[in-house]
């Protein structure tokens, strides 16, 4: 069990037309592991969790989720498996408040299954149970924020909020596709203790980011993306000592950072 | 120079933010029972305002066009599908209920709900191959249905062809027929106003809000797209079963456009997204279309006037108008 990986993916591949967006792209995630994924724009980050979790069809190329094949399966069937994503421009219900957003996740035959969420049933409250989530993930409680309208949450929360619709699932690992970008250092510092108690809670993670400094507290392996294809995998000290990620960062606004860690 | 401006102060929000504040006082607690009240008891002593045998007949019109309305609006407005199927699914409760009682021998009151049941059963399976995708799609669909039907209907003879089937029991008297009619848009009308504020409700609105997120949750959209078809596809065949039991005969003017379309026009008028709008938009289109059958031909081009005229001065529809005029003081004040 221990040593069979959570997430594997074969030889994903995915064109567009013409145009190769990910080619072979093969990796693992482990239990309870963090996986950071880089590369610059348009490398193919975003395709590849959209491949992982079915939002889009790969055109060749398998995925095991615990061993299972799920590359056949449409998408609610993987999130119901316990594969969760965000999205990286976030996805929110507008028309509705924070916590009835976490309603709808609640609502799902997961979470009903899972059912580890107090109260509940007949006595209706999947409201309270949402407004519970919501304050394990940092909004306040007492505060008017979890019942405001979603559309008037700034990106912070709505960062936040699709966390906890992951969360809402019991998931047993989360995609999360850029959940620092667009937001503030201070927001990110209290974002990145979030992520590593939902490690503590055994919960793997994959995280696309553009962050790499915050990215690199979390992480402990990082994988590099370019042109759809895989570059290197390894720590991170061992990724930005490669030659072919400088080259491949090379003129982004990220070049000095990544700099700074060679 | 005096400036003068317009100010809205939201009234008794208290009662219109949650639960248990609106038992607070016997005032708060009539504010919102009041415009409830009108509605009910008005569609409930209608029937006796209006005595003749005519007027009668187009209260349960009227009742009939509601439960489509409700559906459209639902259906619309919650669940983010454009239906147009308004008439197929008169059409398929109409048949069904006329097959159930004459072939059968179903009374009325037992041939309508089955019909209503096995209608919507019918109708989901029919727009589910649509149900997966986006956009149009639902609504160019559930148009073409009904034209098909009615092609089908001539060109096989079944269901017994262009005459139609004649000698379908009628209610057991008028006063039943109405106010089944009647109590039937009741239920429907505050039922789908439960309904959209409840669990399963919220997870229909979110399907119309944002699909793809409803997907992450682990919920398939195409279910839940087929569970609200299924309800307001019942409401629609509820309709058309009454019909049926009304005229005493089912035909192929039961897949009529009118019944597809005037519901769309009584949601503009009554308000969208309201769900009582739509029931109140029929209120004032059925009986003036009605008035209107005293100008020939011109009718059309009264009516099409009025629609144009609500369309422009008051597009929220009278409803939403209504709603805001209830919850807000308006006064002038000096600037």
């Amino acid at each position: 069990m221990s040593d069979q990986p959570i997430l594997e993916a074969k030889d994903v591949t995915k064109t567009f037309g013409g145009i190769l967006a990910l080619n072979r792209v093969s990796f693992h995630v482990n239990e309870g592991e963090i996986l950071g994924i880089i590369g610059p724009n348009g490398s193919g980050k975003t395709t590849l969790i959209n491949c992982i979790t079915a939002f889009i069809k790969m055109t060749s190329g398998k995925v095991f989720f615990r061993g299972k094949d799920i590359s056949r399966k449409p998408a609610h069937k993987i999130a119901d498996m316990g594969l969760t994503r965000t999205f990286q421009i976030m996805r929110p219900y507008y028309s509705l408040p924070a916590y009835k957003n976490l309603v709808i996740p609640l609502f799902s035959p997961r979470a009903k299954r899972t059912g580890g969420w107090r109260g509940g049933g007949k006595l209706g409250d999947r409201n309270t149970v949402g407004i519970d989530i919501l304050e394990e993930i940092g909004f306040e409680r007492d505060s008017f924020v979890p019942y405001k309208m979603a559309s008037t949450l700034p990106t912070g929360y709505l960062k936040r909020l699709e966390l906890a619709r992951c969360l809402a699932l019991k998931p047993e690992i989360i995609l999360c596709d850029e959940v620092f970008s667009g937001l503030s250092m201070s927001e990110i510092a209290s974002m990145v203790p979030l992520i590593e108690r939902l490690q503590m809670d055994g919960i793997a993670l994959v995280m696309i980011e553009h962050r790499l400094r915050e990215l690199f507290r979390v992480a402990r392996r990082i994988m590099v993306l370019n042109f759809g294809e895989k570059l290197i995998e390894g720590t991170p000290e061992e990724v930005m000592a490669d030659e072919k990620v400088k080259e491949a960062y090379f003129g982004s606004e990220e070049v000095e950072e990544v700099m700074t860690y060679a | 120079m005096e400036q003068r401006r317009k100010e809205r102060i939201d009234r008794g929000i208290k009662v219109r933010a949650d639960g248990l504040y609106a038992l607070m006082s016997w005032r708060e607690l009539g504010y919102l029972i009041l415009p409830r009240m009108v509605l009910i008891v008005g569609m409930l002593i209608l029937p006796f305002v209006m005595p003749s045998m005519y007027w009668q007949r187009v209260i349960s019109i009227v009742c009939i066009y509601a439960l489509l309305a409700v559906s459209f609006d639902f259906l619309a407005h919650f669940v983010g599908l454009v239906s147009l199927g308004g008439a197929l699914f008169i059409g398929v409760g109409g048949y069904l209920s006329a097959i159930m009682n004459t072939s059968f021998g179903f009374p009325p009151l037992l041939a309508i709900p089955i019909a209503t049941i096995a209608g919507a059963a019918i109708c989901t399976l029919l727009l589910f191959p649509c149900l997966r995708l986006r956009g149009v799609y639902f609504a160019i669909v559930s148009l073409m249905y009904p034209l098909a039907m009615t092609r089908v209907i001539e060109a096989l003879d079944i269901l017994g062809g262009t005459d139609g089937i004649m000698g379908v029991d009628s209610f057991p008297n008028r006063w039943i027929e109405q106010y089944f009619v009647i109590l039937m848009v009741l239920l429907f009308l505050f039922g789908a106003r439960r309904l959209v504020n409840m669990d399963l409700g919220l997870v229909l609105r979110a399907v119309k809000d944002n699909d793809q997120a409803v997907r992450a949750s682990g919920m398939s959209i195409t279910f839940y797209k087929a569970v609200a078809v299924f309800i307001s596809s019942a409401m629609g065949c509820l309709g058309g079963a009454c019909l049926v039991h009304i005229y005493m005969w089912s035909g192929m003017s039961l897949f009529a456009l009118d019944f597809s379309i005037l519901p769309i026009a009584a949601t503009v008028i009554g308000g969208a997204g309201t769900i009582v709008g739509p029931v109140l938009g029929c209120l004032i289109l059925v009986p003036v279309s009605e008035l209107l059958r005293e100008f020939g031909t011109l009718r059309i081009v009264f009516y099409s006037v009025i629609l144009v005229a609500f369309i422009v001065f008051r597009s929220e529809g009278i409803m939403v108008y209504g709603q805001r005029k209830y919850h807000q003081i308006e006064r002038w004040v000096k600037v």
